[in-house]
């Protein structure tokens, strides 16, 4: 990731403090380049969330700011920008644990991702391209989204966000509190959504397995700081990675109550 | 006995005695002043739908407009030019409590939303009277007040125009919220402001439409109230009457706000006029009340306030 001239999103040394006091991201760089997955990896509390919700500027309605560092996209510094002009720039974060809106239909919320592109205008090609790739929400259009399913509901964040027509998209945790069946499900959209429509793809993801399958490239994030990088074929050849992320070491699976937390600290930091 | 026989026996006998003509004239009264109270609480469901906030100041704003609309009719204008004139007041309004405060109050608790909207109501009574003075003023916009008959029953023709109009109004509003990519768009950031944000609806625009349309229903609210009653203070009390109206139809609901208003409207004049003699009188002043809090008991969110959603 030498070439930062080609990148879609320059993420460099960003601080983020929230109310003032808490001191969130200590420094995080990454790059995600145009038409890539490129996911960022970590347990709770390791900034994910925090990072993406810097770079789609929902930050700022948490009290948080970013107090150094830059994030560029196409080579235009946007952190100062609101999250309404990152939209009309496409680039539209999914965020955690769904968030649709639970009394609109499914077709009303996957209609209100198309209200910055105008009022006037008949979305029905917008509908059918989106359709197409959810043919589960077909069925359910009419059904008020509150109640539908986990994965329906997931379906609909995503979709909606696909509604605004975007370059790039932010996903923070699709798999959280799905099946394993579904989350498969939805990862395979997601990547056909990379290749067909050619949106780039910025994950944020606990499971790590998955999120290494689909993504080229990760990052790993702990504490606040990128701790590790890499192609996401050596990421999972990476002996720390087996043992910390994905379960496995070299005696096979393991139990993480026999891992000393100093030796996780020494081998990254050395 | 006897006073269960007043209560429960007497008041429909009269009921049977005065049917059609008094009754009706009693339910028309009452469906008039229900449609103000509906035009109140509907300026609440409004903002409470848009931006989740409880607008304490919704009397406020009834009183600020009546006294604008008046002042600038005492300064010689004609009436439509002054209607337009504070409609644009009630606009600037809107973009002032935006610009001033919701927006540094973005994500806060919504008590402390509630309270600002206290202060607001503070700042608006107070604001109202210095410019446009304390004293009780008439307001009269020229729609003539004459007694009508119509199918034996007495009905005065400023009641029949100003229900018509408040009608039209709530019918346009339901469309709007309903079937408009605003109206949608509003629906949206009503239940997930986060949600609303990450797909790029600029939540600032949304509140000063939220705002404005509320500005504009207090404003009318407070024509046809300040027409019957004069303009003055008691007119931010009117809020306290919508109160009682918001928890009968539901906080989330614009049908709520008008059948709500309708059936306490009703209500109280009907039990004022056959109730009110068993306890003597002035049932009108607690009926909303008692009837409100006995709704709590039984469907607290309403009768179409929006069911609170859990997946199980």
């Amino acid at each position: 990731m030498t070439e930062n001239g080609s990148a879609l999103l320059n993420v460099n040394n960003i601080e983020v403090i929230y109310d003032r006091v808490i001191l969130v991201l200590k420094g995080v760089s990454f790059h995600v380049p145009e038409g890539g997955i490129v996911a960022l990896l970590g347990a709770n509390g390791a900034g994910k969330t925090t990072t993406l919700k810097a770079i789609s500027n929902l930050l700022r309605a948490e009290r948080g700011d970013v107090t150094k560092g830059t994030i560029e996209y196409r080579n235009e510094r946007i952190e100062k920008l609101s999250a309404h002009d990152l939209v009309t720039r496409g680039v539209v974060q999914v965020m955690e644990g769904r968030h649709c809106f639970e009394h609109l239909t499914v077709e009303e919320n996957l209609l209100t991702g198309a209200y910055i592109r105008g009022d006037k205008k008949n979305f029905s090609d917008d509908l059918d391209l989106v359709y197409r790739y959810f043919p589960r929400l077909k069925e359910r259009r009419r059904a008020q989204a509150g109640y539908t399913s986990g994965g329906e509901q997931q379906m609909t964040a995503i979709a909606r966000a696909l509604m605004t027509r975007p370059k790039m998209m932010l996903l923070d945790e699709p798999s959280m509190g799905l099946a394993p069946q579904l989350v498969e499900e939805i990862f395979g959209i997601v990547s056909r959504l990379n290749e067909e429509e050619g949106v780039t793809i910025l994950l944020a993801e606990q499971n790590t397995n998955m999120a290494l399958r689909y993504a080229r490239y990760g990052y790993i994030l702990e504490n606040g700081r990128v701790v590790l990088d890499g192609e996401a074929s050596t990421l999972r050849e990476n002996e720390d990675v087996k043992e910390f992320y994905l379960g496995l070491s070299s005696s096979g699976r393991k139990s993480y109550r026999d891992v000393k937390s100093y030796r996780r600290r020494k081998r990254w930091l050395a | 006995m006897e006073f269960i026989e007043s209560v429960t026996i007497t008041p429909f006998v009269m009921i049977a005695q005065d049917f059609p003509v008094f009754f009706g004239e009693v339910v028309f009264n009452g469906v008039l002043t229900g449609v103000l109270y509906s035009l109140v609480a509907l300026g609440f469901v409004l903002i409470f739908k848009a931006s989740g906030v409880f607008n304490f100041a919704q009397g406020a704003m009834v009183l600020f407009a009546a006294l604008t609309l008046v002042g600038l009719m005492e300064l010689g204008l004609p009436v439509w030019l002054a209607f337009i004139l504070t409609m644009g007041a009630m606009v600037a309004l809107a973009y002032a409590v935006e610009l001033l405060v919701l927006r540094h109050l973005v994500n806060q608790p919504d008590i402390i939303l509630f309270m600002s909207t206290i202060g607001l109501t503070f700042f608006l009574e107070g604001f109202g009277e210095t410019l446009w003075g304390s004293n009780v003023k008439k307001l009269d916009i020229g729609i003539p007040d004459t007694p009508v008959e119509i199918t034996g029953m007495l009905f005065n023709s400023f009641d029949l125009i100003a229900a018509l109009a408040c009608a039209l109004l709530v019918t346009g509003l339901a469309f709007f919220f309903q079937y408009t990519p605003t109206g949608r768009a509003l629906r949206a950031v009503a239940d997930d402001h986060q949600a609303a944000l990450a797909v790029g609806i600029p939540l600032k625009k949304i509140w000063i439409i939220v705002w404005s349309v509320a500005g504009i229903v207090a404003l009318v609210a407070g024509i046809v109230w300040g027409a019957k009653s004069g303009v003055q203070f008691s007119l931010s009390l009117i809020a306290l009457k919508a109160l009682p109206v918001l928890i009968l139809g539901g906080f989330t609901s614009v049908p709520g706000a008008i059948v709500g208003g309708l059936i306490i409207g009703v209500g109280e004049k009907i039990a004022e006029v056959y109730w009110g003699p068993a306890v003597g009188g002035a049932i009108e002043n607690w009926f909303a009340y008692v009837l409100a809090l006995a709704f709590l008991f039984v469907r607290p969110q309403g009768l179409f306030g929006e069911r609170i959603i859990e997946r199980v």
